[in-house]
This record gives structure tokens, C-alpha cells and sequence, in this order.
């Protein structure tokens, strides 16, 4: 077995580097630049039962070592994902991590059943953290009982592996983590954005047209670091880490923290080669810490 | 699409807050139309996301190509210290330029540019002249001390300047220029804030030709969709939105919504 491997419920991932849902559309825009087939798994954009345009523009705000988004969901909706999109991306050697969403319980389980039926899906991540649409989204996220009946009720509707994103605008992301395991989930990913805002200084005026928006980027990383520890220390469950991860160190560093894989967002924008070259650097980082294989970091079982 | 450590071959202020810099690489033989631009990472290490630059003069046989650029804040701030022979990173070209196959010799092309659109209209304008078109250019600027390239856009053809105070040229919008000289065109090609590109495609109802958009970008690439705008007919096969940064930012008169 490669070194880098790792195993999670539905994703056998050849190394543990994904690219973070909403940072990588469904890849097409990535093929240019690397073979596809190089990532661990992909996580493809968060996807609705409707085609979703989104929020009006401008959606991205730059802040200090991070950026604000509110794109709101923009996608074709889930027909057209299975259609069009996860069969394209299906042809490479590659897991599929399909995210999905929804504004009442209804909307995410009609998602996953569409979502069922394609044979290019290897897992499902409910995002029940976007905090940039008016209904559904970040309110199951910050709810632990609302987290949980919504597992519940898509786990009854599908045979893949379930995965809930969850929110770091909470008090206390252990609840919501519990919670759900306790509903049938297979694995936790997080951090999901934090929220936030930017006005300009000049005007005062907000500079999303949504107002407000979610943190991403290496500004979040010890918030998503102190998180995936603290849920570490309760769970078992596979997590999928991320938020501001940039290079192979941050890879240790959130697989020391307890996470099992790991999302890169925000850092695929100015360097679109980020994944492959992470991928690239984590055998020499492992060899400098005496490691053979990636999957032995992290920390023992917890004794629930 | 290249992502490169391009060398600065030259840099110098041309106006207020304007700067010229030209920069030295392999990429500059990629370039495939006026109008797409290039994707540089501010070169001070602690901002994030690339800034959008338009491509102002390409010359491939040289590995040159030449972006202008006005400070507008911590980015743009960062690349005044450059220096000839200092790297800096770009990916590009990026986006789809301004189409030009239909222009024919003999044809009458009106550039109008407002501020940070002009750059763009420059490699447009000299491409256009070499076609054998007659090229009008009509610049628009805040003021006297924002007013740059006039001389070069002079070597194309005939250039009206506007500046919104008066201070120079004529006082109003490119759009006042166009009707007080009563500008006649076969092609319309513009680029600079929406208000102006509204205004001009009001004016020109039925005029052929060109306008490029500006918007906050994320990626640049097409990935994140931060930049989208809405078609105003679905126009292109299947698609019911635009990504600025991979479907424009040039689109023809009229395809978008502004
Ligand atoms: C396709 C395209 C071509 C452009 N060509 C030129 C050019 O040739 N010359 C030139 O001077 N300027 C051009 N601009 C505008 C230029 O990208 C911005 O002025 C620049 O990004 C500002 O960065 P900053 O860090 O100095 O400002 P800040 O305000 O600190 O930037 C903060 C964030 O907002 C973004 N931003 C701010 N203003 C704009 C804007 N007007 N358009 C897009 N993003 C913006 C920045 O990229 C950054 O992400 C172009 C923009 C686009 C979209
Ligand atoms: C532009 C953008 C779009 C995003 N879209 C989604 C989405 O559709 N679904 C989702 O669960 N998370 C989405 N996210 C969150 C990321 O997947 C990730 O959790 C977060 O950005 C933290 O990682 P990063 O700091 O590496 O970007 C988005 C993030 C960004 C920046
Ligand atoms: S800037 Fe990311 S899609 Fe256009």
C-alpha cells in the first residue's frame, strides 16, 4: 500500500488531499492545469434540487489572510450534476464527495436520492453550514436536534456513506458533532466558513452584495485546528479537515489534530496547481518526521 | 493558461497613481486576443488573491508584454516597488479578448475607454490599425493628472480626451464626446465602469461591436464563480449565466445584462 493512503467509509483515497466543495466547480477548470486523477478524492460543488443562480455580485471580499464569499449555491441543480457533470469528472481515477443542500429537509433527501442513483458518487457531504442562503443551510448547522433528524432522514433515502459539514458558528461544535454521529453519520467534514463582513471605508457600505459572508482561507486555520481537536477528543468518525490549509505542513498538521483527510479551499484560487504540488511534497514532509505511513498520524481511539 | 515567474523588463509612472510595467516571459507568446488579461499575485507575499490586470501591449517576438495599472489599494500598492529584474508572479493569459476576424480593411473602429478600462483599447487599437481600420479612440479620465497614454492612442488615429472636471480635453462622458463630434463607426469597442458601458449601449442601440466587464474575481479561471453576470437572451449554447473571467470579460453589445 502507498504511504499516503488513507481509508474512509466510500473513499479510498490514494492520498489524503481533496479539493474543497465550491473551490473546485465539478474540475473542469482544474484538468489544464494537472491530471485530475493525481487527488486523493474531489468534493465537488454544493448542489440544490433546482438550478440556483445565486447571490448578486460582487461575492468575494479579500480581508487580511483570507476571503469573504457569499456566492450562494450557485449550481445547475442536481439533474444536470448527474447528468453532465459527475459523468465527466467520473472518468478519472478519483473518489467523488458530491455536497449538497437544501432549504427544508425535503429539499436534501430528494438531493440525495437523485444523487443515489449515479454510479459516479463514492459519498455524500451534507452542507448544513453555508451561511450564504436565506433558508435551510447554516440553521441545521447550529441546531444539534435539527442536525440530527436531517441525518436521520437521508441516511433512510441512500446507500452511500454520509459525511455532515459542519459549522464553525457555533458555541459549541462537539454538541452538533455528537448529535449527528449519534443520527447514523459516517463521517464529519469541517470547518465550513466562519461568518463575517467588510465595509468599505470610505462609504460604510458593505462590499458583498450579500452584506455579509464566510470566511475562508488560512485566516480560519486555528479556528478549524482547535475544532477538529476538540471534536477528536469526543468522536470516532472519520473527519474530512479544512479551512486554510496552503501546503503539505498544514496537511500534518490537521491530520495530527485528528482529521483522517483533508480539503483544500481557497488556496486552489491563486494557485491552482496547490493540490498536486501538496500531494507532491507529502512523502519528503513524512520522511522528515520519521513517518512511513500518512494514515498512522493522528490520535488513538477515544474511549466513548 | 501559464503560470509564470515573469521578469520585469520595465516600470515607470506615466500619470497620477499610473504605472506602466512591462513584464518579460514565455507567456507573452501565449497571448490570443486584446482584451484578455493577466492574473498577478500581489508580489508583497500577505495577500491572497491574485489581481486582475488587462494586458495593455503585447509584443511576442519581444516576450513583452505590458500591463498599466492605477493604485487603487494594498494590491496595485504593492507592485510600485518593483523593480527591473524582479519576478513576479502571473498566471494568464486569462479570459476571452476582443474578436476582430470580422473587422475588415477600410472600416471605422471607436475605442472608448473610461479610466482603468483604457488599457485593454491600446493592444485592441494597434491591432485594429494594423488591419488596415481607421481607428478613434475616445479616452475618458476623473481629471488632467489621470489622463495617460493620449500620444500613443494618437499613433492609431484620431483621439478625443474627456475628463469628468473639465480640466482637460472636453468636460463630460465619453458618451457627450460621441454626440457633440457626431462620431460615425462600423465597430464599437469598449471597456471601463458599467455605468459608462450602460450609457454607450443605450446611445448605440443598433451599433456591432464589443464591450469588456469588470468584476471582483475569486479565482479567475472559472472555479469559483464569484464573478458571474446574467445573459440578457441565453445566447450561448446551454448556458444560463456568464463567468466573467473565463466567458468574457469582452462580451458583444448587448449579450449581457449591466
Ligand atoms: C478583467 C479586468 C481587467 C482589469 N484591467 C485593469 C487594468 O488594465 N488596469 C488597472 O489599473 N486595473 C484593471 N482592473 C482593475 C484591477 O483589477 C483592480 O483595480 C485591482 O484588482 C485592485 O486591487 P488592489 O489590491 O489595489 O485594491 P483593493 O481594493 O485593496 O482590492 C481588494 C480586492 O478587490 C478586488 N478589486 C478591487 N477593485 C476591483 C476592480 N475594479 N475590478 C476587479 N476587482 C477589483 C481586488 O482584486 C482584490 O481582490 C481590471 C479588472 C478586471 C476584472
Ligand atoms: C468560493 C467558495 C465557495 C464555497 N462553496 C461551498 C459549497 O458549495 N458547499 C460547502 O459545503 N462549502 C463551500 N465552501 C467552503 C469550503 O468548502 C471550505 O469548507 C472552506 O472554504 C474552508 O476551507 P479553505 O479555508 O481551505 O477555503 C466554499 C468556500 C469558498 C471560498
Ligand atoms: S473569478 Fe472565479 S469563476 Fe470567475
Amino acid at each position: 500500500m502507498s504511504r499516503l493512503q488513507v481509508e474512509l467509509p466510500g473513499l479510498s483515497m490514494k492520498n489524503p488531499v481533496m479539493p474543497a466543495s465550491g473551490c473546485f466547480g465539478y474540475g473542469r477548470e482544474f484538468a489544464p492545469f494537472y491530471d485530475l486523477s493525481t487527488l486523493g478524492a474531489a468534493a465537488v460543488k454544493g448542489t440544490t434540487l433546482e438550478d440556483r443562480f445565486g447571490n448578486p455580485t460582487p461575492r468575494v471580499a479579500e480581508t487580511s489572510s483570507g476571503m469573504l464569499n457569499a456566492i450562494g449555491l450557485q449550481n445547475p441543480g442536481v439533474e444536470a450534476v448527474v447528468a453532465e457533470e459527475l459523468p465527466w469528472l467520473g472518468h478519472y481515477d478519483l473518489p467523488i464527495v458530491v455536497n449538497l443542500s437544501g432549504a427544508e429537509v425535503e429539499e436534501y433527501v430528494q438531493v440525495a436520492k437523485c444523487l443515489n442513483e449515479s454510479e459516479y458518487v463514492d459519498a455524500l457531504e451534507l452542507n448544513i453550514s453555508c451561511p450564504n442562503v436565506k433558508k435551510g443551510g447554516l440553521a441545521f448547522g447550529q441546531d444539534p436536534e435539527l442536525a440530527a433528524a436531517l441525518t436521520k432522514e437521508v441516511k433512510q433515502v441512500t446507500t452511500l456513506p454520509v459525511y455532515v459539514k459542519l459549522s464553525p458558528n457555533v458555541a459549541d461544535v462537539t454538541e452538533v458533532a455528537l448529535a449527528v454521529e449519534k443520527a447514523g453519520a459516517d463521517g464529519l467534514s469541517l470547518i465550513n466558513t466562519l461568518l463575517g463582513m467588510r465595509l468599505d471605508w470610505r462609504t460604510g457600505e458593505p462590499i458583498l452584495a450579500n452584506q455579509a459572508g464566510g470566511l475562508s482561507g488560512p485566516a480560519v486555520k486555528p479556528v478549524a485546528i482547535r475544532m477538529i481537536h476538540q471534536v477528536r477528543q469526543v468522536s470516532n468518525l472519520p473527519i474530512i479537515g479544512m479551512g486554510g490549509i496552503e501546503t503539505a505542513e498544514d496537511v500534518l498538521e490537521f491530520m495530527h489534530a485528528g482529521a483522517n483527510a483533508v480539503a483544500v479551499g481557497t488556496a486552489n484560487f491563486s494557485n491552482p496547481f496547490v493540490c498536486k504540488e501538496i500531494i507532491e511534497s507529502l512523502p519528503t514532509l513524512l520522511d522528515e518526521i520519521g513517518v512511513h505511513t500518512i494514515s498512522q498520524l493522528g490520535r488513538d481511539e477515544v474511549q466513548v | 493558461m501559464k503560470q509564470e515567474n515573469m521578469r520585469v523588463y520595465s516600470h515607470r509612472h506615466i500619470a497620477e497613481q499610473t504605472y506602466e510595467l512591462v513584464l518579460e516571459g514565455e507567456l507573452a507568446s501565449f497571448l490570443q486576443a486584446p482584451g484578455q488579461f493577466l492574473h498577478i499575485k500581489p508580489p508583497g507575499g500577505e495577500l491572497l488573491l491574485r489581481r486582475p490586470l488587462s494586458i495593455a501591449k503585447a509584443e511576442p517576438e519581444l516576450k513583452h508584454c505590458t500591463v498599466l495599472y492605477r493604485v487603487e489599494g494594498k494590491g496595485t500598492q504593492q507592485l510600485t516597488a518593483l523593480s527591473p529584474g524582479d519576478t513576479l508572479n502571473v498566471l494568464g493569459p486569462m479570459g476571452n479578448g476582443f474578436p476582430i476576424a470580422e473587422a475588415q480593411l477600410g472600416e471605422t473602429a471607436l475605442l472608448t475607454g473610461g479610466g482603468i478600462g483604457v488599457p485593454p483599447l491600446y493592444e485592441l487599437g494597434r491591432q485594429l490599425k494594423q488591419k488596415g481600420l481607421r481607428v478613434v479612440s475616445v479616452l475618458g479620465f476623473s481629471d488632467r493628472q489621470a489622463v495617460f497614454y493620449e500620444e500613443q492612442f494618437r499613433e492609431l488615429g484620431e483621439v478625443f480626451v474627456a475628463t469628468d472636471d473639465g480640466s482637460y480635453g472636453r468636460k463630460g462622458f465619453v458618451t457627450d464626446v460621441i454626440s457633440q463630434e457626431a462620431l460615425s463607426f462600423d465597430w464599437l469597442f469598449t471597456c471601463g465602469p458599467k455605468p459608462m458601458l450602460a450609457a454607450l449601449t443605450e446611445q448605440h442601440k443598433a451599433a456591432k461591436g464589443y464591450i469588456s466587464l469588470e468584476e471582483r474575481m475569486g479565482c479567475g479561471f472559472g472555479a469559483c464563480l464569484a464573478c458571474v453576470c446574467e445573459p440578457l437572451s441565453p445566447a450561448r449554447a446551454g448556458q444560463t449565466f456568464y463567468k466573467i473571467c473565463k466567458d468574457g470579460p469582452v462580451f458583444p453589445l448587448r449579450e449581457v445584462k449591466l
